[in-house]
């Protein structure tokens, strides 16, 4: 890239990668020799260019000038006017690239960086006896016995996977411990969760910072964040009279919903009706999870 | 009656201690509710606990002192797996264990009347009438006790439910003094009383009459048609409409209150919930039955029913409220909890299986999760009883208990949830509050 820019010798060059679906995002218009930037669009409704800004410049100083004293969007305001002067250019991304901004996302992108890791420095990777095609696996981190782990999945600093446990597509963040006979796919398990036995998670579920899920739920898709106030009301909402110090999915607790996902799994619960008025600052219908049962009467008061 | 001899003798003190048992099992139009699971085993067998569902009725009656005969009366065609539980019930509990075929859908009285030569046979004291489908604690000899010290033409076995859940049920208004029966009626759409008829009777030789005279007087009114519109067969009669509806608040039925367990079995949920009942029953009646953990052994917690022919992996933890049949193969690290799984089944390793039914030979993916909601009465309330389950509301499936028809196979790590598959279905996907056909 920067051989690129020194070539030019032109005050900036921009990093573009092909993608798909150009008009989720601004577009680059450039010259297809020699990558002189002619026009952004911003998500444009007809098609202009599959070549999208991938977030990385080489800038040269005076492009500061152009920078006045407030808050500036350099994509917005400064590269427009050096892309009229000629003074921007775009070199393609060859190798992958992904916006990980969505849990959905950050999962894809995992599984391109894995594929990647194999082409390039595959010793890095793991193998061995239950696992799977790309898996990454931490020194630190503990496998059970008759595991199926992968493909496509990275297990951080001092993960604890317990016997029985399959894993696939998801990114296990440091400390956290799957327990026994548990199934997860397309996942984010977060720092120091607890994950129980005989737990089913699919669907881009993602767990935050030390988030216990109890034995035998099934989870599809929700986000359990700890610090949200949410996570203050799941706690009074769990099952039985305790009251832990950390959040804790049990029975019936109800959990965030990522994006619009509204599956719900209803019983013969009369509460449940209470449940979703409370939460209508937020999209409607979020995520039951757990097995619905008559809730415990200190649950509704939670509400 | 010609049995009672008004000469004191020592005969007719051997013939007061006879008596009969008469279960009506209904036939293959009824308990349609119970599909798919009774397209393999007529519905009466259906294990529950582990034992045929009229098992535990002929178990309570063989323990009746005096008890001489009982008789089958429904209109199933004779085939391999009744005649095959009638022969071991004999057996087992050296009684005459009979079945009487009905030539068309009689009702719930008609087959009585139609059958009562054999019936009376004998000369029994009195015969006890039960239905197949309820579950119950049986409490025949406190019955028999009531009606010795009162004989009466029909004393009926009665439970309390709640306001809105006695709807569904047959109603009794009873007299708090005589325990006589004032008035019946059958499913209210308004509330009448919280007493409910639980399809458990005590019936004197006298009790025929009154049948004789509804049997007589349907003849007489030619075709018929009641109140749902639907055309009824000759010699059909309805216990409940036709009898005790009728003759309530006339000195001739009278209840008997029992507060024990009792259930209705219509739907694969309630026959779950059946099943937890009588495996509490079993630990003051059966305890054998029980599975205990054993070093070795699956872990086991609560009330579980194991067949000895079964192979449990010793990882595996099982119950509450699980019966296993003959020949399952349970694999390491399952685990079960408030499900039956029918025989020859097979759970690989790691699957969860949750308010299921597996069905006879099906098969179950390693790491697949099987899970079903249940739709048990409210265990706060000790009067509540199951709600009459429908299937779909507003088209939608209600979430119920997740059913595997005979030789399913669902494949590794699926998810079935709230779903009913049809036998002989080989899954490739999950699914969700669906049908499989």
């Amino acid at each position: 890239m920067v051989q690129f820019h020194r070539h030019h010798g032109q005050e900036g060059s921009i990093l573009v990668t092909r993608v798909e679906e150009p008009s989720k995002y601004g577009v680059v218009v450039c010259e297809a020799d020699t990558g002189r930037i002619h026009r952004f669009v911003e998500k444009p409704q007809v098609f202009v260019s599959n070549k999208i800004n991938a977030g990385m410049y080489i800038l040269s100083p005076a492009v500061l000038r152009r920078i006045q004293l407030r808050p500036t969007s350099i994509e917005k305001e400064v590269f427009p006017v050096m892309a009229e002067e000629g003074q921007l250019y775009a070199m393609e991304l060859q190798g992958f690239w992904m916006d990980i901004g969505q849990p959905k996302d950050f999962l894809t992108g995992m599984c391109l960086f894995l594929q990647s890791l194999r082409q390039k420095q595959p010793e890095q990777l793991c193998s061995g006896p239950g696992i799977v095609g790309n898996v990454l696996v931490d020194p630190s981190a503990r496998i059970g016995q008759n595991c199926s782990i992968g493909p496509n999945v990275s297990l951080g600093p001092g993960v604890v996977v317990e016997d029985g446990v399959c894993i696939r597509r998801c990114t296990v963040l440091r400390d956290a411990h799957i327990r026994s006979h548990s199934w997860l796919e397309s996942c984010i398990v977060g720092w120091r969760c607890r994950v129980g036995q005989w737990v089913r998670m699919e669907n881009v579920t993602v767990l935050g910072e030390d988030v216990i899920v109890n034995d035998e739920l099934y989870l599809n898709g929700p986000a359990c964040c700890p610090t949200s106030p949410l996570a203050t009301r799941c706690r009074s909402l769990g099952s039985s009279c305790e009251r832990p110090a950390e959040p804790r999915v049990g029975q019936g607790t109800l959990a965030w919903a990522s994006q619009a996902r509204t599956r719900c799994v209803s019983g013969s619960w009369t509460g449940w009706k209470q449940l979703d008025t409370c939460f209508c600052g937020h999209k409607p219908g979020g995520v039951l999870v757990g097995t619905p049962s008559p809730p415990p009467q200190e649950g509704r008061a939670g509400c | 009656m010609q049995c009672w001899s008004h000469k004191p003798c020592i005969r007719e003190v051997a013939i007061a201690a006879m008596l009969k048992a008469v279960i009506l099992i209904g036939g293959p139009q009824k308990g349609t509710r119970f599909r798919p699971l009774s397209f393999e085993v007529p519905k009466p067998l259906f294990p529950v606990a582990g034992v045929p569902m009229i098992q535990h009725h002929i178990e309570a009656c063989a323990q009746v002192p005096g008890m001489q005969e009982i008789l089958l009366i429904g209109f199933y065609q004779p085939d391999e797996p009744l005649t095959r539980f009638l022969e071991a019930a004999q057996q087992e509990f050296n009684l005459p264990v009979r079945y009487l075929q009905e030539f068309a859908p009689l009702g719930t009285g008609g087959g009585l009347y139609h059958f009562r030569d054999q019936i009376l046979a004998g000369g029994p004291e009195a015969f006890f009438v039960l239905n197949a489908d309820v579950c119950s604690d049986f409490p025949l000899s406190a019955m028999l006790a009531a009606h010795r010290h009162q004989p009466h033409p029909f004393l009926l076995l009665g439970t309390t439910a709640n306001r809105t859940q006695s709807l569904n049920y047959g109603c009794i208004v009873e007299n708090p003094q005589t325990h006589e029966v004032l008035h019946y009626v059958e499913k209210p759409s308004t509330f009448v009383s919280d007493i409910i008829n639980c399809g458990i009777y005590l019936f004197s030789p006298e009790a025929l009459k009154p049948l004789r005279d509804v049997f007589q007087r349907n003849q007489q009114n030619g075709q018929l048609e009641d109140s749902s519109g639907l055309w009824r067969g000759a010699g059909t009669i309805r216990l409940e409409q036709d009898v005790f509806a009728a003759l309530a608040g006339q000195g001739q039925i009278y209840v008997h209150l029992n507060d024990g367990i009792w259930s209705q079995i219509k739907s694969a949920g309630s026959a779950l919930y059946a099943s937890r009942l009588y495996l509490g029953q079993y630990q003051l009646t059966h305890p054998e039955r029980l599975a205990k953990h054993s070093p070795g052994g699956p872990r086991i917690r609560g009330n579980v029913y194991i067949h000895p022919t079964a192979k449990v992996a010793p990882s595996a933890v099982l119950g509450p409220n699980v019966s296993i049949g003959e020949g399952v193969t349970v694999g390491e690290g399952v685990r079960l909890r408030e499900s039956i799984v029918l025989h020859g089944a097979t759970l690989q390793e790691h699957t969860c299986v949750l308010h299921s039914i597996v069905g006879w030979g099906s098969m179950v993916g390693r790491w697949s999760r099987v899970e079903g909601t249940p739709n048990d009465p409210n265990p706060n309330d000790p009067r509540a009883h199951m709600d009459s389950e429908s299937l779909f509301k507003d088209g939608k499936l209600l979430p119920a208990i997740t059913i595997l028809g005979c030789r399913v196979r669902i494949p590794a790590e699926v998810l079935i949830l709230n779903s009913i598959v049809l036998p002989h279905k080989e899954l490739s996907r999950s699914f969700t509050n669906q049908i499989i056909l």
